[in-house]
């Protein structure tokens, strides 16, 4: 056998210049760490003028609402496309905003804005998260666990539910008073401003319950994104795993939907920023780079939007805005596979 | 020794692998011929548990492959499809480590890591090891998951078609290769391979299959004959005896 490679390597080798001053990823966690960090401090102590006991519970509420959106989005959108074996899926991408939106739609009309309201805010979120884990299990499992679907296909299956959902819930919007439409209208936007302290409290135990989940399967992450087959000659009980982190998904994104509201590409974005930032794919490094992106994002977005702009605006439709177009240029510069 | 018990896969009314029963013997490097559609790769998969099968059983070593824990027969038995794409960035040596997953899960001992430099000389990737697996070209990458499955180190070695996207110099060194495995380490390396003069020149033995079924199975000399070959193909193949190694001739 010959002990000499092709010259090719070498070559290649310089024309990538040597090592590259870049960032461990270790040192991302850090500096990211920091960020979020400042990001948070900033938003609680910036401008706090007038009644303290007032203004610093609200902007505590909102803070922790933010976090938990960022982790529950980063966490569910990187195991989701480890699972997945693609960068361009994600749980909202696969219809479950439309899910979200249907259902709201299905309540205000079945019930009537007053019915909802006389729910009571716990009920509702309970019905709304039960409802969209059961969804996404069955169907990502069918989807997922089996030997070879194409992402073609699963990618065609997620907009065809997509369709189908928006369809039912504008027929039904059609069919509303024009009353009710407007307090739905109210429920479809993400909204980081109004939420209901015990339900914050309610997300948390359940993120946290979705964590341990995780954190027992851990040892599984990388091997799983080799692949289903690679997965399974390495001697991971693929169909048990996958399915468990599916699980873990559906709990994740369906808390935040349920909780804030749809957000299509926030996901898409810190999970493929992540990517990019560690290089070498570890889950290890990529999910808390993932969530740390997330809180400043979200947390650092709405400082800015507040102080900077003097907007009280919708921090989603600008995070929706600047990740379409981010998602866009990545799309162009062919980072994304 | 892997036994093979009315091994079935039907898909709808089509049966593509059909009632095959044999035994793979330990040691030597066996291949499995046919025509395409002869079930050949289909087989491969259910006997490593990528696929389920409809009938039949499987055991490796006394071990069934349907009621063993994956991650012992992970040590046990690998197997390399030919379809190998990653959707995530992974140096060279990342991938060949996680040929350890099955022995160390995730945290790697002197030994696990001495696995993985063995593997990487073993297959001169030690050049191209810092490397992004996604920016080799077909026959490196191909190289770095063999490189995996040699550092997985299991006594049974499946490999579905190894020989695809490499050219004549690469081919013949993986063939030399997976032969030195199973000399040096005593591994059994199964492989799938349409070339007959490759499977004729390096195999211990050859699987014939034809519409699903096991034909025929025995050394080179009895498989590599103009009668049994026009059984398998259904063409005409001429062979002659070239240094000491029956060759088809089948080109014209």
């Amino acid at each position: 056998m010959s002990t000499r490679t092709s010259p090719l390597p070498a070559a290649v080798t310089v024309r990538r210049g040597g090592p590259r001053p870049r960032l461990a990823p270790g040192a991302w966690i850090g500096v990211l760490a920091v960020l979020a960090a400042a990001s948070v401090a900033l938003y609680l102590t910036v401008d706090l003028g007038g009644d303290l006991g007032y203004v610093l519970p609200r902007r505590i509420n909102r803070v922790l609402t933010m976090v938990l959106v960022a982790y529950a989005v980063g966490v569910s959108t990187v195991l989701f496309q480890t699972i997945t074996g693609n960068r361009i899926l994600t749980p909202s991408i696969m219809g479950f905003d439309s899910l979200y939106v249907l259902i709201q739609t299905v309540l205000v009309f079945l019930l009537g804005s007053t019915g909802v309201v006389a729910l009571g805010t716990g009920t509702r979120f309970g019905l709304e998260l039960g409802l969209m884990v059961a969804f996404s299990w069955v169907i990502y499992r069918w989807l997922f666990t089996g030997s070879g679907r194409s992402l073609h296909l699963v990618l065609l299956v997620g907009i065809v539910f997509g369709t189908v959902f928006r369809g039912v819930s504008s027929l039904l919007q059609r069919l509303l008073e024009p009353s009710e439409f407007v307090v739905l209208q109210d429920a479809m936007f993400a909204s980081f401003t109004n939420v209901d302290t015990g339900l914050l409290r309610l997300s948390f135990v359940l993120v946290g319950l979705a964590t341990l989940a995780a954190v027992a399967l851990r040892r599984h992450f990388d091997v799983l994104a080799l692949g289903r087959d690679t997965a399974i000659s390495l001697g991971v009980d693929h169909t048990r795993v996958v399915t468990a982190v599916l699980v873990v998904c559906s709990v994740l994104v369906g808390v935040c939907t349920a909780l804030v509201g749809p957000i299509t590409f926030f996901g898409l974005i810190v999970a493929n920023l992540a990517y990019a930032l560690c290089r070498r794919f570890r889950h290890r490094h990529v999910l808390p780079v993932a969530v740390l992106l997330g809180i400043i994002a979200l947390v650092g977005g709405q400082v800015v939007l507040e102080q900077v702009f003097a907007f009280d605006t919708a921090l989603s439709i600008v995070i929706e805005f600047v990740g379409g177009l981010l998602f866009l240029v990545m799309l162009l510069r062919g980072s994304i596979k | 020794m892997i036994e093979l018990t009315g091994v079935t896969k039907r898909y709808g009314a089509q049966t593509v692998v059909d009632d095959v029963s044999g035994s793979i013997e330990s040691g030597g490097l066996i291949s499995i011929i046919g025509a395409n559609g002869a079930g050949k790769s289909t087989l491969l998969s259910m006997a490593a548990r990528l696929l389920p099968m409809d009938r039949g059983s499987v055991f490796v070593d006394e071990l069934d492959i349907l009621s063993t824990p994956s991650d012992q027969l992970a040590r046990k038995l690998s197997i390399l499809r030919q379809e190998n794409t990653l959707s995530v960035r992974l140096s060279v040596r990342d991938l060949v480590a996680f040929g350890r997953h099955p022995h160390s899960k995730g945290r790697h001992t002197a030994e696990d890591r001495e696995h993985v430099e063995r593997a990487l000389r073993y297959l001169q990737l030690e050049e191209l090891a810092d490397r992004y697996v996604d920016e080799l070209s077909g026959g490196q990458r191909q190289r770095a998951f063999i490189a995996m499955v040699i550092a997985q180190d299991t006594d049974y070695v499946l490999l579905d078609e190894p020989l695809n996207n490499l050219d004549m110099k690469h081919a013949v060194e993986m063939m030399r290769l997976l032969r030195q495995m199973t000399h040096d380490f005593g591994k059994t390396v199964v492989l799938v391979i349409h070339d007959i003069n490759f499977a004729s020149c390096y195999s211990d033995r050859i699987m014939a299959m034809k519409d699903g079924a096991l034909l025929h199975h025995g050394t080179p000399d009895e498989i590599m004959r103009p009668d049994v070959l026009q059984e398998i193909y259904g063409i005409d193949i001429r062979v002659e005896q070239v240094d000491g190694h029956r060759i088809g001739i089948y080109f014209a």
